[in-house]
């Protein structure tokens, strides 16, 4: 572990800390850049879904995560990107008109949203955004002349300066690759910022905060109103990426796996947004995995062990991963061992395997383990 | 012009009167102590200063503004800090963070341009920074600058409060119980500390406490409270000599 | 599915006047509103006891339909000992959900908690549908056909045998709670879980105590509606809307989950009858939004603030 002796504010300040980080974040974006053109097509569009849940997770991180106000109801501000997008397409608006403006939109209906929470908290403001989800979800369904209603609506390829990026192409994938890059930073830049830290004081402690003199009303609309922007932005890609859009997309389950991604991602850090976007855009995969290859795989090794059974085995594994609602299983199992055993998620774990390396072999497991808590009732908080 | 004037000052919750037609004034410069049993109403003056509760009648005067309703983030604009009887830190973040926290007051950059991160974002973050450093040299939190809050100990929180106090540069700080939950050595540190803040800082302080020698090696004026009236008002010595406040409070 | 609750028994023969209309929706909305009730009656028994709000409680509801089904239809039990079984079942899985998950993450900030509920919703959901299939399910209960006249009003006896049991459960868990110590209690060990403990509270106990109570109050939720709703393994996102109710009624109150269940069950019906297509969904979370503008803290909820 290298002792770094602080000698400059900027140390503190600037995002590479050191030189290790320029090395380790320099490779995974050249990795990233690379992966097009070495992964299949399936697997590069997954990508493309990592990153676009990845900058809706950085919204909600800066909301949830940073200022402390929990939201179920964020697929509302993807659904409100997206119709802006397909509608404004549908005018004939250039797609470099309606980026901006799907962004700026969802901002305005998140600073709006944000008014009312400002009297709400805890599972008050929980129940109220995932009210507000279910409200925007029949606003989509019943405005046909914008929206097209239940039929849903069609978007075509984003094109501009007589270029078409297609949905599966490199300059899509590139495109949302640069656009999580500028969220990234953005959010980044918030976070270092005396914005960010008024943020964190809300979360912590809003009494403290308001004697300090931060005007929470100003900053609690702000911080809904940012997060619901870069959610937006999200919301104009995810329309493209679908190429089709429709109501009963943005439900209350969407808006949950992005809280799952944060949660499992880990809600103290950035990383998190982008480690749990992986997680939850793999499980599909995962489970196509588990459906087929996995009982095949394990029937062989019992044909391979002379079972005689072996075929009945790999069928009634088959069985168990066809099974519908296996999804919903999956998650919900990861989601409470997660909590229980894991409460600072995959970024958590991350950084206990790399103070292990770091500290071989003095680690200690002690050093992570929670003190006991007792329960200490929020309602006076 | 008093720094601070309460002109009968009351306040009840329901049929409970917690302060019945407080009036007094605390002068520029000086170190003013509130004492009285529990339940006197100190704490409750001390809400309604920094505006967390509102006056059911009277008025409030800073610098000859009128603050009795003035929202509470604004009252850190016109340079009133408090600290709190159970601590409010920002527990998941450092020291550092806490104290820059309270610089909030002197921001000169607007939200969009944090988003930007300009460079005039990082010049203030120097400035900020600078005068941190200076807070912490003062407190001599130098050890603890970059732990987080959750693992230290009751006594550093205490320091660390009044730190994020001072950073927000008040023209009058209030002190919450300064002393509770410290042991000798840490008492004699608060009473050059609240000494060093009047005199270096020229800060006038407004405090709530129940340990005397503290109260009596620090105050200018005390002020005892019994009930949420006033018993008596005067200096360390005429207070503690004071009959009323000797039955109700002091005991001989 | 809750069409089924809201739409009104066939009107009688001569055609029915317009307070009669209306007089059948309110009676139909009541019955809604009782299962929301009873479900929103869980939330706010689990809150008040251990401050976790239960995002599965509708779940819950859901597993107790299927317990009775199991009793009553495969086992070919009679239904009220079908019932009875079934309440009993759902209690025991109470309490091991409680040991099991919740007690690992008592303490934790309360976003954890209750992602680990909604979690519980997922996999409960998911298990059901494997282990039972995703068909509709029936159970031939007393109540499944029958009308009562009263004057012109013709009153299903599905809807009015919802209403009589929950005002008896509910007379019970009042004579409960105000009468022997558990629900101070309870309160104690939300307040301040360490402080219950020194004063020889059993916290523990209690915590399985409530979160069997709450259980089975579920489980008698879903047997009452199943002659309405059947079984199915959708039934648990009636929950969702026992939400605004628990929230009208202020979250901390057991009458207030009960009033706001009812108010927001009314108004869906209304909402169903009179007001354009698609306000019925909605009319619930508008309601919600409304009071929470007006009245933060709920209809019947206490206005707390932290002591500094």
């Amino acid at each position: 572990m290298r002792p770094i002796f602080q000698t400059d504010y900027d140390q503190d300040i600037r995002l590479m800390r050191h030189r290790g980080y320029w090395w380790s974040y320099g490779t995974l974006l050249l990795l990233v850049l690379l992966a097009p053109f070495v992964v299949g097509s399936y697997l590069q569009s997954q990508i493309v879904f990592v990153f676009i849940y990845s900058i809706v997770g950085v919204g909600l991180l800066i909301l949830a995560g940073f200022t402390g106000q929990t939201s179920l109801g964020h697929a509302a501000f993807l659904a409100i990107g997206a119709y802006t997008a397909g509608y404004m397409q549908r005018l004939g608006v250039p797609f470099l008109v309606y980026l901006p403006l799907s962004v700026i939109l969802s901002g305005a209906v998140g600073a709006l949203v944000g008014f009312p929470a400002l009297r709400l908290s805890g599972i008050y403001l929980v129940i109220a955004t995932i009210a507000f989800g279910f409200i925007i979800e029949e606003v989509a369904a019943r405005w046909e002349s914008v929206t097209n209603g239940n039929d849903g609506m069609r978007v075509k390829p984003i094109e501009f300066f007589g270029v078409t990026l297609g949905r599966e192409g490199y300059g899509f994938y590139y495109l949302c690759l640069g656009l999580l890059m500028l969220v990234l930073l953005l959010a980044l830049n918030i976070l270092r910022s005396p914005t960010g830290r008024a943020f964190v004081a809300i979360r912590d402690s809003e009494i403290a905060a308001r004697s300090i003199g931060v005007n929470l009303a100003v900053y609690k609309v702000v911080a809904f109103s940012i997060s619901a922007a870069m959610t937006g932005l999200a919301g104009c890609l995810y329309a493209h990426k679908l190429s089709f859009i429709s109501p009963e997309m943005f439900t209350l389950l969407l808006s949950l796996e992005f809280v799952i991604v944060i949660l499992i991602g880990g809600i103290g850090s950035l990383h998190g947004a982008v480690l749990g976007s992986i997680f939850v855009v793999m499980v599909d995969p995962f489970l196509g995995y588990l459906k087929d290859d996995v009982p095949r795989t394990i029937g062989k090794l019992a044909q391979a062990f002379g079972a005689a059974n072996a075929g009945a085995i790999q069928d009634t594994l088959s069985a168990i991963g066809g099974a519908a609602g296996l999804k919903g299983a999956i998650y919900g199992v990861i989601i409470i061992l997660f909590i229980i055993f894991e409460p600072y998620g995959l970024y958590g774990r991350w950084l206990k395997i790399r103070l292990y390396f770091e500290l071989f072999p003095l680690y200690k497991k002690a050093t992570f383990r929670r003190q006991k808590t007792y329960l200490k009732s929020e309602r006076n908080r | 012009m008093s720094l601070l004037r309460l002109d009968a000052i009351s306040l009840s919750f329901g049929g409970l009167t917690a302060v019945d037609g407080v009036s007094f004034a605390v002068e520029r410069g000086e170190i003013f102590t509130m004492i009285g049993p529990n339940g006197a109403g100190k704490t409750s003056i001390f809400n309604m200063i920094s505006r967390f509760y509102q006056p059911s009648e009277g008025r409030l005067f800073f610098e000859d503004i009128e603050i009795t309703s003035m929202p509470p983030h604004q009252i850190a604009e016109l340079g009133i800090a408090r600290t709190f009887q159970n601590i409010e830190l920002f527990d998941n973040a450092t020291v550092l963070d806490n104290l820059l926290v309270g610089r909030h007051r002197h921001r000169t950059t607007r939200i969009f341009e944090d988003i930007l991160f300009l460079p005039k974002v990082r010049r203030a973050e120097y400035a900020d920074r600078y005068r941190v450093e200076e807070v912490i040299e003062f407190l001599d939190l130098q050890k603890y600058r970059d732990l987080v809050i959750a693992n230290l100990p009751y006594g550093v929180r205490k320091v660390c409060e009044l730190a994020r106090a001072l950073c927000t540069e008040p023209k009058l700080l209030l002190l919450d119980e300064p002393s509770s939950g410290l042991n000798v050595e840490e008492t004699d540190d608060m009473v050059y500390w609240i000494n060093d803040i009047r005199s270096e800082f020229g800060i006038t302080v407004l405090m709530v406490e129940h340990d005397m020698t503290l109260v009596n090696r620090v105050s200018d004026r005390v002020l005892a409270l019994n009930y949420g009236h006033v018993l008596a008002l005067g200096t360390p010595h005429e207070v503690a000599h004071d009959r009323a406040v000797i039955a109700a409070y002091l005991g001989t | 599915m809750c069409t089924a609750l809201s739409r009104g028994p066939v009107p009688p023969p001569g055609g029915g006047s317009v307070l009669l209309d209306f007089i059948q929706q309110v009676v139909g909305g009541i019955a809604l509103g009782c299962v929301y009730g009873l479900i929103a009656l869980g939330f706010v028994l689990i809150y008040k006891a251990t401050e976790v709000v239960n995002f599965a409680q509708g779940d819950l509801m859901m597993l107790g339909g299927f317990f009775a089904y199991t009793f009553i239809d495969q086992l070919g039990l009679n239904y009220w000992i079908g019932f009875a079984l079934a309440v009993l079942a759902m209690a025991a899985f109470g309490s091991l959900v409680e040991r099991a998950i919740v007690r690992p993450i008592l303490g934790y900030p309360q976003f954890s908690i209750i992602m680990v509920t909604i979690g519980l919703g997922f996999a409960l959901r998911a298990v059901v549908g494997m282990i039972w299939g995703t068909d509709d399910l029936r159970i031939d209960t007393p109540f499944s056909s029958g009308v009562v006249h009263i004057g012109p009003l013709v009153l299903a006896y599905d809807k009015l045998s919802v209403i009589v049991a929950t005002v008896l459960l509910c007379g019970g868990l009042w004579i409960y709670f105000n009468k022997t110590r558990m629900g101070i209690a309870m309160q104690a060990t939300s307040q301040n879980m360490l402080g219950a403990y020194y004063m020889g509270i059993p916290v523990k106990r209690v915590f399985s105590l409530i979160w069997a109570i709450s259980a089975a109050v579920a489980g008698f939720a879903g047997v009452l509606l199943a002659p309405i709703a059947f079984i199915h393994t959708n039934v648990g996102f009636l929950g969702l809307k026992a939400f605004p109710a628990a929230v009208l009624g202020g979250f901390g109150s057991i009458p207030g989950a009960l009033a706001g269940g009812l108010v927001i069950g009314v108004a869906e019906t209304l909402s169903g009858f009179y007001l354009p297509e698609g306000f019925k969904d909605v009319a619930a979370y508008i309601l919600l939004l409304i009071v929470l503008m007006v009245r933060p803290e709920g209809l019947f909820g206490l206005h707390l603030r932290k002591k500094v």
